[in-house]
């Protein structure tokens, strides 16, 4: 806490002399629950997509640069770290988009009821572990 | 800007233990946030053995009987004891909620009790709500209106405009929604919080208010309101049922249809 919530931090003893108030725990003691872990989630996901995106470009990069820097990426990406990050990369697209669809449901007013909140985030769940499945096992047939 | 830890003179010690009465059957232990202004001391957690037997099913009046017979120092509000006056919100167990509401059956082992998260604490279980009061005087909770009222009779209302209300009225302001919520604990500097959005749109769906375009531009604002992100912790811990994250994504909805 910084700059004006300090004064809120300013507490008094029993006999009028100034302390330091405590923060109460927040993270530290607050139940993680579907609301708020799909929530972080999405976030998550949001920033693995960005920082994926530069895999993106360093495969396009080195395809237009030649056969031996083409090949330096590929060996990477088929190794079993590579492979890896691509699942991975993978699970947060479809996690992304579905959570995505999640938002674009309440931006159009529907799904607050709590009931939805639950079924729509298990069902996000359950669709992106399908998906993503469904994408490496119509990837791997057809490589 | 969001700080994930607790300062060093927020960090929770472990605290004292009070063993449970001889002869006692149904022990079960209270673990609860303790701070003391005036021993200069870091706040830390006490264990309380109650003997489920001779006490009252609700977590409030287990505090109550822990203060009378057993420690009383232990500080917290309470005032009603069913759910109407909002005094004993606190977190329980991992979630913000009423102890008068919340059934110790409710909670497996050892029951958790700290104060509402990410506040400044005045003692124990007792926040400073002074920034969420503020907040709520902020927008303005009255009925705003410049033409007069009939001269004999009351602003009259249809069955379906008083509908609209309901969901809205309720809240008893006891701020769990808002102490519940990430974005207010990075943010509640300069976001409004669940719990006063509500209140904000409980006027702005009212039939007899005037004001209802002075209230949207107020809020039309990257952090008053758009620091929800439709988490729904608001909604999940809301001990009176109600729902803040539809009433927020509403406002939303009518600042967007001014837009187009």
């Amino acid at each position: 806490m910084t700059g004006d919530g300090d004064a809120q931090m300013v507490g008094r003893t029993s006999d009028g002399a100034r302390v330091r108030r405590p923060l109460s725990p927040h993270l530290q003691v607050y139940r993680p629950q579907i609301t708020s872990v799909l929530s972080i989630l999405h976030r998550m996901t949001g920033v693995a997509l960005a920082i994926g995106t530069l895999l993106l470009v360093w495969w396009l990069v080195a395809a237009a640069s030649g056969d031996a820097a083409y090949a330096a990426v590929s060996g990477f990406l088929r190794s079993p770290l590579g492979l890896l990050v691509l699942f991975g990369w993978t699970a947060a697209l479809w996690y992304h988009f579905c959570a995505g669809l999640r938002h674009l449901t309440w931006d159009a007013g529907w799904g607050f009821a709590l009931p939805q909140v639950h079924r729509t985030g298990w069902a996000a769940l359950i669709a992106t572990a399908v998906l993503t499945l469904l994408t490496w096992v119509v990837g791997v047939a057809v490589m | 800007m969001a700080e994930f830890n607790l300062p060093a003179n927020s960090k929770v010690r472990a605290g004292k233990t009070f063993a449970a009465p001889a002869g006692a059957r149904r022990v079960r232990a209270f673990q609860i946030y303790r701070w003391n202004p005036d021993n200069g001391e870091n706040p830390r957690t006490d264990s309380y053995e109650i003997d489920l037997d001779a006490c009252g099913p609700m977590v409030l009046d287990a505090l109550i009987k822990i203060k009378n017979e057993v420690d009383p120092t232990l500080t917290f509000r309470r005032s009603c004891r069913e759910g109407i006056c909002g005094s004993c919100a606190m977190n329980i167990d991992g979630t913000n909620t009423l102890a008068c509401l919340k059934p110790i059956d409710e909670v497996k082992g050892p029951v958790r009790i700290y104060p509402l998260p990410h506040m400044p604490v005045v003692k124990d279980l007792v926040p400073d709500l002074t920034r969420a009061y503020a907040q709520l005087r902020s927008i303005e909770p009255w009925l705003q209106a410049d033409t007069p009222p009939p001269p004999d009779a009351e602003r009259l209302q249809s069955p379906e405009e008083r509908r609209k209300l309901d969901g809205l009225w309720e809240c008893i302001l006891c701020f769990c929604c808002t102490t519940s919520c990430p974005s207010y604990w990075w943010n509640g500097d300069r976001y409004l919080g669940p719990a006063v959005l509500l209140a904000a749109y409980r006027w702005i769906s009212d039939s007899r208010d005037e004001a209802a375009g002075g209230r949207l531009d107020a809020l039309q604002d990257p952090f008053k309101l758009y620091r929800c992100h439709t988490i729904m912790n608001c909604t999940q811990t809301c001990p009176k049922g109600l729902n803040p994250a539809k009433a927020i994504g509403e406002i939303k909805q009518l600042l967007l249809e001014r837009e187009v």
